[in-house]
């Protein structure tokens, strides 16, 4: 583990405050000179391993809610079995599921991003299937009467009219994917969560550590936020010209 | 473009929905001559919009047959059919995240036609149902009821089909861009001279949009098929003449103009002047306004044609 004062010898993560700036000494919420002495060997791996991590959560939990809300959007009585089983996933305690994981999959990034994924489904599954199932019925009708086949339908009108809400659920679970990947580092030294627990850690809670990283967290998620944002304004010109 | 219209037959088509008590449409027998506009009218629970649903088959047959210049829709393919028929609804059902181009393009898109043909065939139809060629980019949240249904016909009307069919195209507008509407497609009728099937709840509609009114009853049973005038004079039974209301004789009255009329020559002066194209409706009215016996009837550059007396009116 990398930390603040490290005792030669990996010994217990205790802060050296005695021998940095009068700013280090008195712990003060913020000090510049810390950030920027650290970035390079704490904050920028962990922000990286941060996005690394949202990246592949959000990116395998979307699969599988796509391929989910697929099946029930195909067979209309698997919905509610299915939305009960993303249901039940997100009411699991997330430190404990994180726990639970290290025997089947040690410490390792997979057991980060199970859980990730888990909680992703919750958002994205019914998003998904809402955006599709919330085409209007004159719009299938008229899409009938005029010959589209049922395969035309989904790409050209259903797939295209559920964007605005697919869009909705991408947000919301890249910021919850964010937030709640800080406290993977409870199971291992991996992203954000890593310095934000080492400060915490510390017996005075080294203030200046946390608050970096903490609002690293709340950048990067109000960066992903607008990001994407932006994306849907992309993908649906029409939805924003009323 | 060519444009060529077919003819329309119901041949005993009868419609029965399992676990429900009778026929929705039963055993409906009627042949609309090509390029004339059949409007299937009467109460809720009459089968009209039913009936109409059975011709692009949104909604099987039970039993009989529907022909399509001599083919029977059941031995074409389900898509190519709906393709080859225009198709307008009341909520008109544009694609909201399509431009108002893309949106007439539909079927030729479909049918492969190229986009450059699909950009001139659109700011054609625009024209046609008139709209701005300007209207081709904009998104369909950005117009107003009336243009959507203009689009809505525009977008039937793209692959240039032989038959259309219209379900209460023009019953959620206003009344008073209803009545422009009304004009404007039988202008264009006028023009393009499909076979129209029109499903109404509104017997004026019906009367005015009508070359031929199909009145259904109860149980999808054809109560009267007739040019509207026939209705009106000669309503067959007494739901026919309740349907079509009291003033049925001063509908049939809105139908004819002074032009059609045998006029006697003009000779009294100091009497109301109107155009042969006034109604008798209106003449009559006037008439009765004015407390004159008789109207003097002009030609368009105001020439006087003859006298219409209120007799000549009434007769």
């Amino acid at each position: 583990m990398t930390g603040l004062g490290l005792a030669d010898g990996g010994g217990p993560v205790i802060p050296n405050f005695g021998h940095g700036t009068a700013c280090l000494r008195h712990n003060h919420w913020f000090c510049p000179s810390w950030v920027h002495e650290h970035w390079g060997d704490i904050l920028q791996p962990a922000l990286v391993q941060h996005i690394y991590l949202t990246l592949i959560s959000v990116s395998i939990g979307f699969a599988i809610s796509f391929a989910l809300a697929l099946i029930a959007f195909r067979f209309g009585f698997l919905g509610p079995p299915l939305g009960a089983m993303s249901d039940i996933l997100y009411c699991l305690p997330s430190i404990s599921l994180f726990l639970l994981l290290v025997p089947v999959t040690g410490l390792s990034v997979t057991t980060l991003v199970i859980p990730l994924v888990a909680y992703t489904l919750f958002v994205l599954y019914p998003n998904i299937l809402a955006g599709l199932r919330g085409v209007p019925p004159e719009v299938l009708e008229s899409a009938r009467g005029m010959g589209f086949t049922r395969l035309q339908t989904f790409w050209r009108v259903e797939l295209p009219l559920a964007v605005p809400a697919i869009m909705a659920g991408l947000r919301v679970a890249t910021v919850a994917t964010i937030s709640i990947a800080t406290i993977a580092a409870i199971v291992l030294y991996y992203g954000l969560g890593g310095p934000i627990f080492d400060a915490i850690n510390h017996p005075d809670i080294f203030r200046t550590e946390l608050v970096a990283a903490g609002g690293l967290t709340i950048l990067l998620a109000l960066t992903a936020d607008t990001l994407l944002a932006l994306l849907q304004r992309a993908l649906t010109p029409w939805s924003r010209q009323r | 473009m060519p444009t060529e219209a077919a003819e329309l037959v119901f041949d005993e088509a009868t419609k029965i929905y399992p676990g429900r008590d009778g026929a929705a449409v039963d055993h409906l027998s009627l042949t609309v001559p090509a390029g004339d506009i059949c409007v299937l009218v009467g109460p809720s629970g009459g089968g009209k919009t039913t009936a109409l649903k059975l011709v692009n088959r949104l909604i099987p047959l039970t039993s009989g047959d529907i022909r399509i210049d001599g083919t029977s829709i059941l031995k074409q393919d389900v898509v190519q059919l709906r393709r080859s028929i225009g198709y307008v609804i009341q909520q008109v059902g544009l694609f909201p995240h399509m431009t108002v181009e893309a949106n007439i393009g539909t079927v030729p898109k479909l049918l492969g036609r190229p986009r450059s043909w699909i950009r001139t065939r659109s700011a054609e139809l625009l024209e046609l149902v008139g709209l701005d060629p300007s209207y081709a980019k904009q998104f369909p949240a950005q117009l107003s009821g009336g243009e959507r249904q203009r689009v809505g016909l525009a977008r039937a009307l793209a692959a240039n089909p032989p038959l259309m069919l219209m379900d209460e195209p023009f019953g959620a507008i206003d009344p008073i861009v209803r009545a422009r509407l009304q004009d404007e497609f039988l202008r264009l009728q006028k023009e393009i001279r499909k076979t129209v099937v029109f499903v109404t709840h509104d017997v004026d509609e019906a009367i005015k949009v009508g070359d031929r009114i199909a009145i259904l009853r109860q149980g999808g049973v054809l109560a009267q098929y007739d040019t509207p005038q026939r209705i009106l004079e000669h309503p067959v039974d007494e739901f026919v003449a309740d349907f079509v209301g009291r003033d049925r004789a001063l509908k049939a009255l809105a139908l004819k103009t002074l032009g059609e009329l045998e006029l006697s020559p003009a000779t009294e002066d100091g009497l109301p002047r109107l155009s042969a194209d006034t109604s008798l409706r209106d003449a009559l009215a006037l008439v009765i306004a004015e407390r004159k016996d008789a109207v003097l009837v002009v030609g368009p550059d105001g020439s006087p044609l003859g006298v219409a007396t209120r007799e000549d009116l009434l007769r």
